[in-house]
């Protein structure tokens, strides 16, 4: 589990500097006339969630390891 | 019962939605038919979604997902008997925005002649700092019900339970004009019956084909935590390439990685084009083996594959084409899609016993290739 505690320490620390820093007002480094390629479709986090939900789930149907795909994740794997 | 089993399907839908907490999801609607086979097994079915505004600070959705089922995998060969089963699912969930908070949550029935489950959910997202941060939490939990046929009819005395929860934390942030950063944790914990009713452990006899089969025995509870990040990258000439990467662990001695590059590329006459490499490896759990040394030789006992040690390959393409909808004014775009992908799972310690071997060490490492096709139309309204 060492190494899972280390990935958690990489993903709290920065999530909980995110939410203290939220006390101050921080200016957007990317201003919203910079985001012209962000708003792109192509730029979506999951243009077809059904689609790839569905080839997440082929995945843990064969495969332990489960979760942290974005959404939230599960099935127990059996049979 | 099935490892189809999708109780979460549309918990990801659902939750694959906010990640801009201060919009909420567009109007849409998805038709897609799935089919998968390999390994001896077909699943096929279609999956409807809906999605609607109501207002200005409410969105609902409402899904339904069929998995029609045919089994003669190397699983059910030699332990059961191969199988014919459907699997039915419904989903409703809604979204409600309140300034840059996402409050979302939803239910899951899922019904298979053996395997009932019930799922809720619920999720909260936060969009901070200029719209570059978006910070989510959710919590899941389930309620499964557990049954069994003996050659077709269930049986009414078995029907434990398996009780789920999961929590998860995420946040998404704008790095640069170009680039998305997505970082990911989540803790899943089951309790209760967790293994298939059916499948059997294999252990050593010396006589006859050299091995008998015995029940599986499972611990009665498991943890796992995973995390994963993601970066997303727009190239010059207007071309989006993914990157991810995940570690995973759980209480039962498993931990496994994995990793996936994907590229969208729109071309001429309003067609895109997507492709996937995905890369999977690992170890298997502290009380699988392929073959015990003797029947009843430790307190937990498992051969299910997806407890051994693996690596798995993955290769897909997909294109989509945005049809003209000037002829319907109520029509913003829509899509017709295909993908086909590609698996391929080399198993280090699990071996195919269909292969008569001189002793059951010498059968061959057992290797699954599967195809998996998606074909589906999208339309935003």
């Amino acid at each position: 589990m060492r190494e899972l505690r280390r990935w958690r320490t990489l993903i709290t620390l920065p999530l909980l500097a995110v939410l203290l820093a939220a006390c101050s007002s921080v200016q957007p480094w990317v201003k919203p006339y910079e985001r012209e390629h962000l708003a792109d479709p192509i730029m979506q986090i999951d243009p077809n969630p059904v689609a790839s939900v569905y080839l997440d789930h082929v995945f843990e149907s064969r495969e332990d390891a489960r979760g942290a795909t974005g959404g939230v994740g599960g099935g127990c794997g059996c049979n | 019962m099935s490892n189809w089993r999708i109780r979460w399907l549309t918990v990801a839908v659902a939750c694959g939605a906010i990640a801009y907490a201060d919009v909420l999801p567009d109007d849409r609607a998805d038709a897609l038919w799935h089919y998968y086979g390999g390994g001896g097994i077909t699943v096929e079915g279609p999956s409807l979604l809906v999605r609607k505004k109501i207002g200005d600070n409410l969105s609902v959705a409402v899904n339904y997902y069929v998995d029609m089922i045919t089994s003669a995998s190397i699983d059910v060969v030699t332990e059961a008997s191969p199988y014919k089963e459907i699997r039915r699912q419904e989903t409703i969930s809604a979204d409600y925005l309140r300034g840059k908070t996402t409050y979302s949550g939803g239910f899951i029935d899922s019904v298979e002649p053996d395997y009932n489950a019930k799922t809720s959910f619920l999720a909260v997202s936060q969009s901070m700092f200029g719209d570059l941060t978006t910070v989510s939490m959710g919590y899941t939990r389930g309620w499964d019900i557990v049954g069994k046929t003996l050659h077709g009819i269930i049986d009414p005395d078995f029907h434990p339970r398996a009780d789920r929860r999961n929590w998860s934390i995420g946040v998404t942030q704008v790095l640069t004009r170009n680039l998305l950063a997505s970082l990911n944790f989540e803790t899943d914990e089951s309790e209760g019956y967790l293994q298939s009713p059916y499948r059997e452990a294999r252990y050593f006899t010396g006589a006859g084909d050299g091995y008998s089969f015995e029940p599986q025995v499972y611990p009665k509870t498991h943890t796992s935590n995973a995390a994963s990040v993601e970066l997303k990258y727009y190239l010059p000439w207007r071309a989006a390439l993914t990157g991810d990467a995940r570690v995973y662990e759980d209480t039962w001695g498993v931990s496994a990685e994995d990793g996936s590059l994907k590229y969208m590329q729109p071309l001429k006459h309003n067609l895109t084009l997507d492709t996937l490499f995905r890369y999977y490896t690992q170890t298997h759990a502290t009380f699988y083996s392929d073959l015990f040394p003797y029947a009843n030789s430790q307190n937990f006992l498992a051969r299910d594959r997806e407890l051994a040690s693996f690596r798995s390959m993955t290769v897909g393409a997909g294109i989509s084409y945005q049809m003209p909808v000037t002829r319907f004014s109520w029509l913003d775009k829509a899509t017709v899609n295909l993908s086909v992908d590609h698996l391929r799972v080399n198993y280090l310690d699990f071996r195919d016993d269909l292969v008569s071997a001189p002793t059951p060490q010498q059968e061959p490492l057992y290797v699954l290739t599967a195809n998996v096709v998606e074909f589906f139309i999208s339309a935003w309204y």
